[in-house]
């Protein structure tokens, strides 16, 4: 079903999978997921979220999840002359949908495109940020 | 598919800057702007008296032509307000020759105005009304310049673009510009100059970015008839074409083709040249990245092979193909929505009157408007007498 505020259902969803990783039982328990939709129609993955589907015009849209796991299509650095430099990329969701977002654990001029990276929720926002796939299990448990 | 044909339709019989580069506090956008207007009718031979169509878009001001016709004191039977952020006046202009085409107006005035660069001293103006709330704001983009940035780190990727390839478009802008004394930035500027300027949001440095300045313009249109007994030779409109696909640069579906590719397509086809008949191109360079992708999806070279294209002086003066003739977004004028500047250049061209920057016997131009994060397209081809 379509919703009212779509961009609500996302961002609550954010906030469902933050509670979820403190272990709230019941919750939506899905650290490193990222809500998205899919046209119940043509099956397109949509995202942002909408409450029309842009590939054929359906208004029938549900809710699911990504893996989280994805490709770096792009990445600028930003250089603020009275902060730390940061990461803007653009990743492509193995589920086929793209998201503008940042890589974190990783110094900012090390992203490259073609990177295979994994999605983390964030409190802050919240927000989905991405971890370097390669890098998990070693160093990238960081703070 | 077929577009309509306005091939000859319709003229530019009039085109005017305002006071450019910082005009200081005293004075608005709407004051550029009318100041512009009086100018370009005065050089057609007309006057506010004339105008029944106005088409105009001012950053921040939702009913432009209304604060503009009341200032002016037109009473227009024909308003467009299309908003497509730098593109809106080249849309201008081909919604103006539909509409004289279709007897909806007889004499159009196209106008713009911005104090960009003096608002910066005054305080931003208070925003809008909210839009849909983006996820994007969390990542801090610098916006516009980390979308572009992220098409130009794309290309590089995919082509092997490199940042001396971008410096040269920058350079070739700065070369055009020290010829034109109404340019803003007129100093010497090298490759190593750009290569050494400070990153913004990687890899476009400050000397990859456009000016930000005051400046207003005017474009005066009328129909082919009417333009041939005004005191300039006209400029007609062989062909226009308009298309986007996407507003934020997270929604490209391929960030190193631009919608231009179906823009230029629907204007070639009405004016029925190609690229190898166009003798100027002006085209919206708010950043260098613009000038390769636009001159690859205008058809001037394949796609990938811009920087290529941009290098050994090919686009700056003496080189094979005059771009950007007016020193462009990058060294003349850019106060936020530069495509009128397109407009007033490929006439000025085209009439013969561009000075020292002249691209002798030029019959044909292309000036293409981008607004957004490379997201609205619009073609216009033009010509003289002769192209007809």
């Amino acid at each position: 079903m379509t919703e009212l505020a779509p961009h609500r259902g996302y961002t609550d969803r954010l906030a469902a999978s933050i509670e979820g990783t403190a272990g709230a039982a019941g919750a939506e328990s899905a650290e490193g997921t990222v809500p998205f939709q899919r046209c119940d129609d043509c099956r397109a993955a949509v995202f942002y979220p909408r409450t029309l589907c842009p590939a054929c015009g359906s208004t029938r849209l549900s809710w699911s999840r990504s893996a989280g796991l994805g490709t770096v299509y792009s990445a600028s650095v930003l250089s603020p002359r009275d902060g730390l430099p940061y990461p803007v990329v653009l990743v492509d969701l193995d589920e086929g949908f793209r998201m503008m977002s940042t890589v974190v654990g990783v110094p900012a001029d090390e992203v490259r495109i073609g990177t295979r990276v994994r999605a983390r929720v964030e409190p802050d926002g919240p927000r989905v940020v991405f971890t370097v796939l390669a890098a998990e299990g070693d160093d990238e448990e960081e703070a | 598919m077929n577009g309509p044909d306005l091939r000859g339709a319709a003229a530019i019989v009039g085109v005017a800057e305002s006071d450019l580069g910082e005009v200081g506090p005293d004075r608005y956008a709407v004051d550029l702007a009318a100041q512009a207007a009086a100018a370009a009718l005065a050089e057609a031979g007309l006057s506010t008296r004339d105008v029944d169509g106005l088409f105009c878009a001012i950053a921040g001001r939702g009913m432009a032509p209304l604060d503009v016709a009341e200032y002016l004191g037109v009473r227009p039977r024909y308003t467009d307000g299309t908003m497509v952020g730098g593109s809106s006046f080249v849309s201008h202009l081909y919604h103006a020759a539909l509409a004289i085409a279709a007897g909806a107006c007889e004499v159009a005035l196209i106008v713009y105005g911005s104090t960009a660069r003096s608002d910066s001293g005054r305080g931003r103006l208070a925003m809008g009304p909210p839009e849909l709330p983006s996820y994007e704001a969390a990542y801090r983009p610098r916006m516009p310049i980390t979308g572009y940035a992220l098409a130009a780190a794309r290309h590089m990727h995919q082509y092997g673009t490199t940042r001396a390839h971008l410096a040269e478009v920058a350079v070739a802008a700065r070369r055009w510009a020290m010829l034109n004394p109404k340019a803003f930035a007129r100093d010497p500027l090298t490759v190593e100059d750009v290569l050494a300027a400070r990153i913004v949001s990687s890899p476009l440095s400050t000397l990859d970015c456009c000016l930000v300045t005051d400046g207003g313009g005017a474009v005066v249109v009328t129909g082919a008839d009417r333009a041939r007994d005004l005191p300039r030779p006209p400029v007609y409109l062989l062909g226009a074409g308009e298309a986007h696909w996407h507003r934020s640069i997270s929604q490209m579906p391929d960030l190193t083709v631009t919608a231009a590719t179906d823009s230029s397509a629907r204007a070639y086809a009405m004016a029925k040249v190609g690229p190898a008949d166009v003798d100027v191109v002006q085209l919206y360079d708010a950043f260098t990245i613009n000038t390769v992708m636009f001159l690859e999806d205008l058809g001037f070279c394949a796609k990938g092979e811009g920087g290529d294209f941009v290098s050994g002086g090919r686009i700056a003066p003496g080189g094979a193909l005059p771009v950007n003739t007016n020193g462009g977004g990058l060294s003349y004028c850019h106060p936020g929505m530069y495509g009128i500047f397109t407009l007033i250049e490929a006439a000025r061209q085209l009439r013969g009157e561009a000075g020292d920057r002249q691209r002798p016997g030029a019959t044909i131009a292309l000036a293409h408007g981008n607004g957004g994060q490379f997201s609205s397209q619009v073609t216009a081809i033009l010509g003289t007498e002769q192209s007809l």
